[in-house]
């Protein structure tokens, strides 16, 4: 299996998401169906979504989403999982066959649980264990990539068009309280099952359109905490950065935006309440090497809510509507209008404005 | 005559209009892009959300939209009216260099971006509500005028406006006094001349929308323009 680090080409894409204030959980149907009127902002290279409040039954377990190449790779991958996780369930990820759908892997999902006695040897929290074992599977267990990782959550995606996709993986057969969408339209790398969006680690999900410019710059930095970058995608390294700023720093996503897409000094310079513009000075000076720059917009989908940010100088489209309890953001208009025909707000943030949703109630496990 | 959109991609929902009556409507329009993309001598009416680049190289005649419009609407339009009656999207009249656009409501960002005239070809940009940041960034030519209607206590224009203009014209209906603009214009208060400049683009304007004109000029108006000192001037358009 060639992953797309190993190959480096020289984007447009679609993004979506949608989210029930009160923790309603909607079906998969509808956020697949929103990609459809964008279908000319991907080009077949990649689709994928995360639901959120997708495994009630398996709350309080982690949900492992792994692509294998083969029958012997995962045997070795269940193997590995076993000396630390106690695996309440491992099964084959239902599929709906189609003539869109070509070369997909083997896709499986496996519940677990940490074992107690690793963790005290170890002396890690649980979701630190899972990240070290999700980049230990993805850098050397050749054939193996874990794309999912959190709890009550699963990103599912592949090769296609984004409707193709959620009609490969049967999404209309599953209840989310949140789901983002992604269409992707790869630039600067061939387009692999893995490097389709959402970008996941624990039960943070990115999905991205944009081309950034500090990657290699925000690469270097996180790397030295533990992430390893192995895609040469922008969206990855975002997901490590907000999964970095939110849990390992425990800042939250208002604050993680106003790093990552911190106003200009000029416009710190213009604000006028004092502690809000010493929070901004401190934190564009404190994690200078976490400013994202270039076109971006994102949607942070993690439990409990999602953030939608564009970049500070609004180099790519984002649109939010609202109805009633309902949240719906989309890179274009149309795609909010099949989702909710008749919005009572619709709008446009400004470059570097987080839009952050937190669900009250239902399914969410807050954070 | 009558096109239902539901079904049609770009291809096809040009097509159509292409050899329907010169007058047509939309209906159920849904994203679809380039709508009426370097036509003439058309009359087209949408009902629904046109996608990007409704009106690209557009060279005559009218498209009208009853609700919003999304990014870069009459991107680089050579000629004609584009009328909407809600919100544009991003990039609205991007390198626009002939015609009218006319937005009711309120514009994204970077609206007006290098836009550009030619002897009789002076195009008009007039947005009703506030515009985005990066308004008439690199303008070269033309006129953007924003009326600030209905802005509750959102400024006229967000950050950045006239970054990198050379050329060409703005006009904000406001005294302007909580925008910073770039060190390469002036600004000054609309004088007598100005105001007969206003009110000639506006009226057509204000007929589209069933607005007064009285009304719109019953205010203050800055006028922006490239200062003579600015550099780039001798080097993009004086040749």
């Amino acid at each position: 299996m060639r992953k797309e680090g190993e190959i480096r080409i020289p984007s447009g894409c679609a993004i979506a998401a949608m989210i029930s204030k009160s923790g309603d959980r909607m079906c998969g149907e509808r956020i697949v169906a929103s990609m459809r009127p964008m279908h000319d902002r991907s080009n077949g290279l990649g689709g994928g979504f995360a639901g959120y409040g997708i495994y009630p039954e398996y709350r309080d377990f982690y949900a492992f989403h792994l692509f294998f190449d083969s029958r012997s790779t995962r045997k070795e991958c269940e193997a590995l999982l076993k000396e630390q996780f106690e695996v309440v369930k491992g099964e084959l990820i239902p599929i709906r066959k189609t003539a869109a759908i070509t070369d997909e892997p083997i896709i499986w999902r496996y519940f677990v649980a940490p074992l107690p006695s690793v963790l005290r040897d170890l002396q890690l929290d649980a979701d630190e264990l899972v990240v070290r074992t999700v980049m230990k599977i993805n850098t050397s267990l050749n054939g193996a990539y874990v794309f999912s990782s959190g709890k009550n959550m699963g990103t599912f995606k592949a090769v296609g068009y984004p409707e193709d996709v959620g009609a490969f993986y049967r999404l209309d057969e599953y209840e989310g309280y949140c789901w983002t969408a992604h269409g992707r339209y790869p630039t600067n790398t061939p387009g692999w099952w893995g490097g389709a969006h959402p970008f996941t680690l624990l039960d943070c999900s990115v999905v991205h359109n944009g081309e950034i410019s500090s990657y290699d710059a925000n690469r270097r930095f996180i790397e030295m905490f533990g992430y390893k970058c192995t895609l040469q995608t922008d969206t990855e390294v975002i997901t490590y950065i907000l999964d970095y700023l939110m849990r390992v720093q425990k800042l939250t996503a208002e604050e993680a935006a106003q790093i990552i897409a911190a106003p200009f000094w000029s416009t710190i310079a213009r604000v006028s309440d004092p502690a809000q513009k010493k929070q901004l000075q401190y934190l564009r000076t404190m994690f200078s090497s976490l400013l994202i720059t270039g076109p971006f917009s994102i949607v942070l989908g993690f439990n409990g809510g999602l953030m939608a940010l564009n970049d500070r100088l609004k180099l790519r489209s984002m649109v939010v509507g609202e109805k009633a309890d309902r949240v719906y953001i989309a890179s274009e208009e149309a795609a909010i209008r099949v989702m909710e025909p008749d919005v009572d707000t619709i709008w446009s943030p400004s470059g570097g404005e987080p839009v952050v949703v937190r669900v009250t109630g239902g399914q969410a496990d807050g954070r | 005559m009558r096109i239902d959109a539901t079904e049609l991609d770009f291809s096809a929902l040009n097509r159509a209009i292409r050899t329907s009556e010169p007058a047509c409507e939309i209906t159920g329009c849904l994203g679809q892009r380039f709508i009426a993309a370097g036509m003439d001598d058309i009359d087209v009416t949408i009902e629904g959300i046109p996608g990007n680049a409704l009106g690209a190289y557009l060279n005559g005649g009218t498209i009208t939209v009853r609700g919003n419009a999304q990014d870069a609407v009459g991107d680089t339009m050579n000629a004609g009216r584009i009328v909407i009656h809600g919100n544009v999207g991003d990039a609205a009249g991007y390198a626009m260099r002939g015609g009218e656009i006319y937005i009711r409501k309120n514009a994204g960002y970077r609206a007006g971006i290098h836009m550009k005239a030619y002897r009789d070809k002076v195009p008009v940009m007039i947005i009703g509500g506030v515009a985005g940041s990066f308004l008439g960034e690199y303008q070269a030519g033309g006129l953007i005028l924003v009326l600030g209607l209905e802005r509750g206590n959102r400024r006229i224009v967000h950050n950045f406006p006239c970054t990198g203009m050379h050329g060409g014209k703005m006009i904000l209906r406001d005294e302007c006094q909580d925008v910073i603009f770039p060190s390469q214009v002036d600004v000054r208060k609309a004088d007598e001349q100005d105001r007969a400049e206003i009110r000639a683009v506006l009226t057509p304007y204000c007929a589209c929308f069933g607005l007064d004109l009285d009304d719109m000029m019953d205010a203050p108006f800055t006028v922006v323009t490239p200062s003579g000192t600015n550099p780039y001037q001798q080097l993009y358009i004086a040749n």
